[in-house]
């Protein structure tokens, strides 16, 4: 299963920056597994010391939040588009 | 700590919401009035309206020209900063006359310039957990153009407790992300995000940069928005978070729901109060969110006199190539992402300075140089923008 992952621009900097990814992977677990494999920095940005998605960065597959699917058992089929989206706070600075 | 808050108005408050237009402000706004989707009975909603805009920065820029001349009849800004010559490639509301100057004040000079007929309220004061509900709750709707988490997550508590629409956009380097929170059934800031990053694990705006049209484009999609809720007309970002990659002219868009065990807009609320933003970020006083390293430091003087003494000192500078070529200290260029793979091109056993721009990503360096046995190792405190204030004011600041 060929799947994009989208880089969010804060995050680009820990992957060396590229805007996005092809992995092969059968669930949005597998995939960002691949991802930090490929990219080792970007694990620490993601997860936290357990291994838990980290609760300021949402994911999504395709437009749905897997938060309201099977959080990373959700499934992927070829053709999806996972989004990482952290939350930036910036404005006015 | 309470903060108090003296709004100059500079209109008597009106008695009752207007029921008509002057012909001045017909001509003003002829080309409302010809649009069916506004006419005069939108141009009236927009006149009686009242919006906060919380920031009146990069977003609040578009926000307060594009609000006011549209005729939003009451609007209310809140910033308590000051314009400095680095907001000018950006705060279009700016002119480089205002350098200096209160930045509520000086976008309430040119707002007023832009409309008379409206009335600008100002609030030059930092927006806390003591004075936000009396600030927002004369106002029908809030803009969020913040730069920070607290004041984002205490904005988001607000709105809610208020039940107060909170137009949101945020903004990083070349991305932005937009939507409207506090509707009815919609979804809350901390339906999207429950927690806020821990401090220095994501780059501040003043680390990171902004291309200074960005803001321009979410603060003016804000403004939309603001207009759409007031008039009551087209579909809202409610559940909706609109993603915009400036670089690839990309705009997506993601769904947004809401979270029924929200702890602020769930169906079983257990915040029921504003509470210490600072602490639930992370981050105390005002200082930005940073990683809070304890490090030793060299003064710049200190630095200076050793340099000139002849002492052997190597400058590790760990900042950004691009920010290398803006101005250097001579030093050696390991950027601080890069130096867990490039600890070989250091020498422990001589001594070594580490600077940035600020002395903060220095620190962070220093911390982990430390941990991997370095012990001659010092942060130039206050970095390169120190060094130009005590050393060399040839060096440029940026």
């Amino acid at each position: 299963m060929s799947v994009k992952v989208i880089i969010p621009t804060p995050l680009r900097v820990y992957a060396g920056k590229a805007d996005s990814t092809e992995v092969s992977a059968k669930t949005v677990g597998e995939a960002l597994g691949q991802l930090t494999n490929k990219f080792g920095d970007l694990r620490k940005h993601l997860f936290t010391e357990d291994g838990k998605l980290r609760s300021f960065v949402n994911v999504y597959v395709n437009d749905e939040d897997i938060r309201y699917l099977s959080k990373e058992n959700t499934p992927t089929k070829d053709g999806d588009t996972i989004s990482i989206v952290p939350s930036i706070a910036g404005g006015f600075v | 700590m309470s903060t108090k808050v003296q709004p100059i108005t500079s209109q008597p408050n009106p008695t009752g919401k207007a029921t008509t237009l002057t012909n001045e402000e017909i001509l003003r706004y002829s080309r409302h009035l010809i649009m069916p989707e506004v006419g005069m009975e939108g141009q009236l909603k927009l006149k009686n309206a009242k919006a906060l805009l919380i920031g009146t920065g990069g977003l609040g820029a578009p926000l307060g020209l594009y609000l006011a001349a549209a005729g939003v009849g009451h609007l209310g800004l809140v910033d308590f900063d000051v314009v400095d010559f680095t907001n000018l490639q950006r705060q279009v509301t700016f002119g480089s006359d205002d350098v200096g100057k209160p930045k509520a004040l000086a976008a309430q000079a040119r707002l007023s310039n832009l409309n008379p007929d409206i009335e600008i309220e100002t609030f030059e004061t930092k927006l806390t957990s003591e004075n936000a509900l009396e600030l927002f709750k004369d106002f029908d709707i809030i803009v969020d153009g913040t730069d920070n988490f607290p004041t984002r997550y205490l904005v988001n508590d607000a709105c809610i407790l208020l039940g107060k629409p909170n137009v949101y956009g945020s903004i990083f380097r070349f991305e932005g992300q937009v939507t409207v929170f506090g509707m009815p059934d919609g979804p809350c800031y901390r339906c999207l995000y429950p927690e806020p990053p821990p401090p220095g694990l994501v780059p501040s705006c003043a680390e990171g940069g902004v291309l200074g049209v960005l803001p321009g484009i979410v603060g003016s999609i804000q403004a939309m928005e603001t207009i759409k809720l007031i008039l009551g007309t087209g579909e809202s970002l409610k559940g909706r978070l609109l993603l915009f990659d400036a670089l690839a002219m990309k705009f997506r868009e993601l769904k947004l729901r809401k979270n029924h065990s929200c702890p602020m807009c769930g169906d079983h609320p257990t915040i029921t109060k504003l509470i210490d933003y600072y602490e639930f970020c992370g981050v105390r006083g005002e200082e930005a969110p940073g990683p809070d390293v304890q490090v030793p430091e060299i003064t710049p003087r200190d630095l200076k006199s050793r340099l000139d003494r002849g002492d052997d000192l190597f400058i590790l500078d760990v900042r950004e190539p691009h920010e290398f070529q803006i101005c250097n200290l001579n030093g050696h260029l390991i950027p601080l992402g890069e130096l867990p793979r490039r600890v070989h091109e250091l020498d422990s056993s001589r001594e070594i300075v580490a600077h940035c721009r600020s002395g903060k990503r220095s620190a962070e360096a220093v911390d982990f140089l430390r941990k991997a046995g370095f012990r001659k190792i010092l942060n130039l405190k206050g970095g390169i923008l120190a060094w130009s204030d005590e050393v060399d004011p040839s060096v440029p600041k940026y």
